[in-house]
């Protein structure tokens, strides 16, 4: 315990810089400036109760649920192929999923942009070939492209960093006592893997429920998603009230997701992080 | 131990250099050479004219984009800003006076204000003059691509036209977008009704499915590249569109629309407010104006520097339309009494699905 202190510059970063803010945050959110001063208030949370903005959060949601299950579904097999021993082009493998990470994301998402516009790169490939172009730019379905690009490798490391750490004997055995590929994967490996399954839903939810340059981008402003509408209050409403209200509304989301994950998680036994 | 001093010593370091950081941000006065900091709009001037200002008075200028007024503002009420020249329009200028925010210009210090046409002086927003001087002007119209529309484009309901479903760019700004459909429904621009603007709130929800996109800068790429067949612009951009794509072309609708003013202003929060008249000065320079017109395609205020102008801009009708054929059009005035409503409206228009 003699080198507790050696916390200390953390804990002061977090003061500073999480726990200040969300202070900041919660009172903003709970009071309101009028010309006798400040007083308490619930306004900011009752104008929340309008179908528009609640029809706003539920579209955040779906699009963020969207995305992870897309993640999950491509991610998964991708760490297995990672995490198998017997291919043997796992390092460029593992090179070409981190490497777009050292790219700034903003860049990234801004590519894309250039990609699915109508006269873009794709459309024109596909109409060299002969083929009908697409016209997505600006709708859901570019907004989830986006979020599935920037964040499937969330959900890839940890999976395969789960997955490689399986004993191999426990595999053997299971195989040996009968099981066939579809039993072994389904009673022992995909179990054993559920905390990095459940880390990488986790890191693929939180990002995608509050992302606001992917939507403004590939969404053209078309789709205002929550991390929009708290930027607009922030940013050129100059409503902090509201714009606080919705982001305690948002944090309270996502602690009850990670609260619903932890307890899973625990169940299970063998956390990630 | 040894791996705790050194982590004892990259803490240390890592304060060092914020608190340096902290000093260079905030400093002001005491230092040895003088910083401004000028806050404009993206792509808004030749940047290389800020080179040679520094040259030329040896002061450092520190420049920062914003995207609409309202950031602008926004950023500047928030506090722990030291603008020193801003470039606001006309209604946010009234805003700044209004709320006691801006410097009065010594104007000794501005002597090449002898330039700016009188017609731009003594304007609404500032009507003895005694807080800005004019960048640019220009109106507010529909650009449209000749290739993609067949029909006259003569009122704002050609964007309500379902015909150009997903071919149409707004902006994305408060005051522009809503104006477009107050105009359109045959109202002031400035309305402070609020049954008024309830009604544009329902026009512009109505016309979302038809819209491609909201736009700020991004418009001129757009447009260029022929994403969109109708946009509605800055008469300015129509100049820069056109230098890449000759197939653009500018209407302001016959219900009419908005004339507007952006200018230099020196925020209260300026710590140097001498150096920020040089930079208004120096801006307000013919040979600068020039070189800033030429690469913005903006329209300029600056009698002297218009003579300059190549010749081809110079007798452009976008750029320079004859102000008295502009009679239909209205200039922003602040709403600020209101602007809850307009904060509201533009919320739920954008929240809408």
């Amino acid at each position: 315990m003699k080198r507790q202190w050696l916390a200390a510059p953390y804990i002061v970063w977090m003061i500073i810089f999480i726990v200040v803010p969300m202070l900041l945050i919660l009172f903003y959110s709970f009071t309101e400036q009028t010309e006798y001063g400040i007083r308490l208030t619930l306004d900011h949370f009752r104008r929340f109760i309008d179908p528009i903005y609640i029809n706003v959060l539920l579209r955040s949601l779906l699009l963020a649920l969207a995305c992870t299950v897309i993640c999950l579904l491509l991610g998964y097999p991708m760490a297995a192929i990672l995490a198998s021993r017997e291919y043997s082009r796992k390092k460029i493998m593992y090179m070409l999923i981190v490497l777009p990470m050292w790219m700034n994301f903003l860049l990234r998402t801004y590519a894309w942009l250039t990609l699915l516009e109508r006269n873009g790169v794709i459309n024109s490939a596909l109409s060299m070939l002969g083929l009908p172009s697409l016209d997505i730019l600006y709708t859901n379905e570019a907004v989830v492209l986006g979020m599935v690009y920037n964040f499937l490798p969330f959900m890839i490391l940890p999976i395969y960093s789960v997955l490689s750490k399986i004993d191999q004997s426990v595999i053997e055995a299971a195989q040996d006592l009968g099981g066939d590929n579809f039993t072994v994967f389904r009673r022992v490996v995909f179990p054993l893997s559920l905390p990095g399954v459940i880390s990488g839903i986790t890191m693929v939810f939180m990002p995608a429920v509050t992302t606001f340059v992917i939507s403004r981008l590939l969404g053209g402003g078309q789709f205002t998603l929550i991390g929009n509408l708290i930027e607009q209050q922030f940013l050129s409403s100059g409503d902090w009230g509201f714009g606080s209200a919705l982001s305690v509304i948002m944090m309270l989301f996502i602690l009850a997701s990670m609260g619903i994950m932890n307890k899973y998680e625990q169940e299970n036994g063998g956390a990630l992080w | 131990m040894k791996e705790a001093r050194k982590m004892a010593a990259i803490f240390l370091i890592l304060v060092m250099i914020f608190s340096l950081a902290a000093c260079g941000g905030g400093g002001g006065g005491q230092k040895v050479s003088t910083t401004i900091n000028v806050f404009n709009w993206g792509d808004y001037i030749d940047e290389s004219v800020l080179t040679d200002f520094e040259k030329e008075y040896g002061i450092k200028v520190n420049y920062d984009y914003f995207a609409t007024n309202e950031e602008m503002y926004v950023k500047l009420k928030s506090g722990g800003t030291d603008y020193d020249v801003l470039f606001p329009s006309d209604y946010m200028i009234a805003r700044l006076i209004k709320e006691d925010m801006l410097h009065k210009l010594d104007f000794n210090n501005i002597p090449n204000i002898e330039h700016i046409d009188d017609r731009f002086k003594n304007l609404d927003y500032d009507p003895n003059n005694e807080y800005s001087v004019p960048y640019m002007w220009g109106t507010v119209g529909i650009a449209y691509n000749t290739t993609m529309v067949d029909e006259p484009v003569d009122s704002w309901n050609i964007l309500w036209d379902p015909k150009y479903e997903g071919n149409i760019l707004m902006m994305d700004s408060q005051r522009d977008s809503i104006a477009v459909a107050l105009k359109k429904l045959g109202y002031s621009l400035n309305s402070r009704n609020e049954a008024e603007l309830e009604q544009a709130k329902e026009e512009l929800i109505k016309q979302k499915p038809l819209v491609l996109s909201y736009v700020g800068d991004e418009v001129k790429d757009k447009m260029i590249g022929g994403e969109a067949a109708l946009a509605v612009v800055y008469s300015g951009e129509v100049i820069a569109i056109r230098w890449e794509n000759p197939d653009i072309a500018y209407s302001i609708p016959k219900e009419g629309s908005n004339l507007w003013f952006d200018a230099m202003v020196i925020p209260k929060t300026s710590q140097n407010k001498e150096a920020a008249e040089k930079f208004i000065d120096f801006m307000t320079r013919p040979e600068i104006a020039v070189r800033n017109a030429e690469y913005v395609g903006y329209s300029i205020p600056n009698t002297t520097a218009i003579e300059m102008l190549d010749e081809e801009l110079r007798n452009d009708e976008v750029a320079y339309p004859d102000l008295d054929s502009l009679d239909n059009c209205e200039v922003f005035e602040d709403v600020s009494d209101v602007i809850e409503v307009y904060n509201r409206i533009w919320d739920q228009v954008k929240a809408a699905h």
